[in-house]
């Protein structure tokens, strides 16, 4: 049986929910029914009160090429920084597990990126991928015009995905390696008297007994790559060259805060957030089926 | 089937030592109970063996061939585990036949196996099922299965039953035995249950502090304890111990107050030993009997068929298993009495085994 608190008057109750639907509503509902209502207007840059508009700002945003070049770029952002992110942090988890010696140590340091707001570590980021100074210039040096991420698209891309993988296989290798510790050590030994090697205790063992930590992180991955990425864009490429790393998230502040387009920018985030509701539904109904909870 | 041969193995993690040189023989077929308090070495011994730790120094063969560098998959043993071990994301059939997909071995002849191992086990109803919805008994036998299909050379148990309520380790200890005179595999089983050793081994290995301390059937070990740590260990309730020192005639006990008369002594004057004899071996009398002692009764515990007394002898404790009918009163006085074939001596310097009484101890003349 369940052991419950129960409270003599329901109106107890709520008073101890009440700081937390406060907060809540405070800092979401409240200004995601404000975007709601911005995003249905055309609000005047200088002010003076909004025109209703309908849905004539998703018309125009859905029926713009760019927009939809943003959304492209952002969901190969998305799928390979989080592929990157959470691939690298698997293998590491996956050797630190196997030896023991000094784990500690990777925990304290590899959480450390995480914790780097994200304009500092784009800002390294930059000066460690420029193409005219250190490594990348060597590179350039051997293949000129190898590596420009001022002026080649997919060099920029790739510059944003590794800033952004960067920082959270840190933050992924920790649950990987706190799910790797979790399963038992005998059912390790168990799997190695039963013939099977290091590879295949992986694969048959090891993996299927941390896919609920490899779906939380997927999710988790996934909409932060839509939301965190703000601040590494805007120091490293600030949408450019040629809109090539113009995330939607980054979009919404430019066209919003240096376009003076703050109803089309509203418009952007209800799209944005609806993207990342529809995202985390698919996985949940997809691939939470094949996740093995314990 | 195979034996087994550890020479002068040992074990440490980084600078503690666990296992300080073992020789044992387990011979083909054997039933070997490796018994022991927990931290003994005994777990680290057997998963030396299975080749899921290391060896520091010595070796161990199995049929002959040095296993020491060999994988656990090279060696031709299966382990049970004390929490059973079993892939709580596989089926009780993937459970048991998952050995046997690793080796490749054809789907329709797993199949066949696993029914085979199944049946055997009666677990034919349950192979669809995952662990989680398995009971405790069900799940040792799955773990049982997991070991058989493989067909091993040796068998090893690492206290198998400890996570079983009472009744139903009663039961799956004689299974063990009816399967161990089946399959006829060499069986190493680790335990820290007295009872569970008796009852299951041919032969008993006796381990304390990372040493053997002794080895020899049931029967020998608990008749004929090398030592007084097994002579404590092995039986329940535990051997009673008196402290004693060797005077002229015979064995002064209890500082003084009570005198043995040992006629055999092979001991210097002044030594100091330890007198132990079975709560079993004690008989009750009436007080004042001739050659009783008299003792004061603390507490009696009731076992049904029998009772414990517990009693103070001249300050020390004692104990007392009778299965007379018979209830006397906390705070009376009862005599006891004993035989001195029954009695034990001990080394109070080595909790080595006296033979006081053998006859080849050589008599030598008392000084003082």
């Amino acid at each position: 049986m369940e052991k419950r608190v129960t409270f003599g008057r329901w109106t107890i109750g709520i008073l101890f929910a009440v700081p937390q639907l406060l907060l809540i509503f405070t800092f979401f509902y409240w200004p995601a029914g404000q975007a709601v209502y911005w995003s249905l207007t055309l609000q005047q840059p200088w002010g003076g009160g909004n025109i209703w508009v309908g849905l004539d700002n998703f018309r125009s945003i859905l029926s713009n090429a760019d927009y939809w070049n943003s959304i492209t770029a952002s969901l190969v952002f998305a799928a390979t920084s989080t592929g990157l992110a959470m691939v690298i942090a698997l293998v590491l988890a996956a050797l630190t597990d196997r030896q023991l010696a000094g784990s500690w140590l990777y925990r304290v340091v590899l959480i450390w990126p995480y914790g780097i707001a994200a304009p500092a570590l784009a800002m390294a980021f930059r000066f460690i991928l420029a193409p005219e100074a250190g490594f990348m210039a060597v590179v350039n040096k051997v293949w000129p015009g190898f590596w420009d991420p001022g002026l080649d698209g997919a060099d920029a891309m790739a510059s944003v995905i590794i800033a952004f993988s960067w920082k959270y296989v840190g933050y992924n290798f920790i649950f990987f390696l706190a799910a790797f510790q979790a399963i038992p050590r005998s059912l390790i030994e168990a799997a190695a008297m039963d013939g099977s090697g290091v590879i295949r205790r992986f694969r048959d063992i090891q993996f299927p007994l941390i896919t609920p930590t490899i779906f939380f992180l997927l999710v988790i991955n996934i909409t932060e790559s839509f939301q965190d990425s703000f601040g590494i864009v805007d120091i490293m490429t600030a949408g450019g060259p040629a809109n090539a790393t113009n995330l939607m998230v980054y979009k919404i502040y430019s066209d919003g805060f240096k376009g003076l387009d703050y109803s089309g920018a509203a418009a952007q985030s209800i799209i944005l957030m609806l993207l990342i509701i529809a995202l985390t539904i698919v996985q949940f109904r997809f691939i939470e089926r094949r996740v093995h909870y314990r | 089937m195979a034996s087994i041969t550890i020479r002068g193995v040992k074990k440490n993690y980084a600078k503690t030592q666990v296992v300080h040189g073992v020789d044992l023989d387990f011979a083909s077929g054997e039933f070997v109970v490796i018994l022991g308090p927990s931290g003994c070495g005994k777990s680290t011994l057997l998963r030396m063996i299975a080749g899921l730790e290391e060896i520091s120094d010595g070796t161990i063969a199995i049929d002959g061939t040095v296993v020491n560098k060999l994988e656990p998959r090279e060696r031709g043993c299966a382990m049970v585990f004390q929490n059973y071990a079993l892939y709580p994301h596989m089926s009780v059939a993937q459970n048991i036949g998952y050995s046997l997909k690793v080796a490749g071995v054809p789907i329709a002849e797993r199949t066949q196996r696993i029914q085979a191992v199944a049946r055997v086990l009666e677990l034919e109803h349950l192979l669809d099922r995952k662990p989680m919805a398995l009971s405790g008994g069900q799940r040792q036998r799955v773990a049982m299965g997991r070991a058989m299909i493989r067909e091993p050379k040796v068998f090893l148990f690492d206290e198998p039953l400890s996570n079983l309520d009472a009744k139903l380790r009663v039961q799956m200890r004689s299974e063990i035995r009816k399967l161990h005179r089946r399959l006829n595999a060499t069986s190493v089983f680790v335990t820290h249950d007295q009872v569970e050793a008796m009852t299951l081994a041919d032969r008993l290995v006796v381990m304390n502090g990372g040493r053997v301390e002794q080895v020899g059937t049931p029967a020998e070990v608990y008749s004929r304890p090398a030592s007084r740590f097994v002579a404590t260990f092995v039986g329940a309730p535990a051997m009673n111990m008196l402290e004693g020192e060797v005077t002229l005639d015979g064995i002064s006990l209890l500082g003084g107050s009570r005198k043995l008369n040992v006629s055999r002594s092979g001991l210097a004057v002044g030594a100091k030993v330890e007198v132990g004899i079975r709560p079993e071996a004690v008989r009750m009398a009436a007080p004042g009997t001739p050659g009783a002692v008299a003792a004061t009764v603390d507490l009696i515990e009731e076992l049904g068929a029998g009772r414990v007394i517990y009693v103070d002898l001249d300050g020390a404790p004692f104990s007392v298993v009778t299965s007379e009918t018979v209830h006397p009163e906390p705070g009376s006085t009862i005599g006891l009495q004993f035989a001195e074939s029954d009695l034990h001596f001990f080394s109070s310097e080595t909790g080595g085994r006296l033979d006081v009484f053998k006859a080849s101890v050589p008599e030598r003349t008392l000084q003082g």
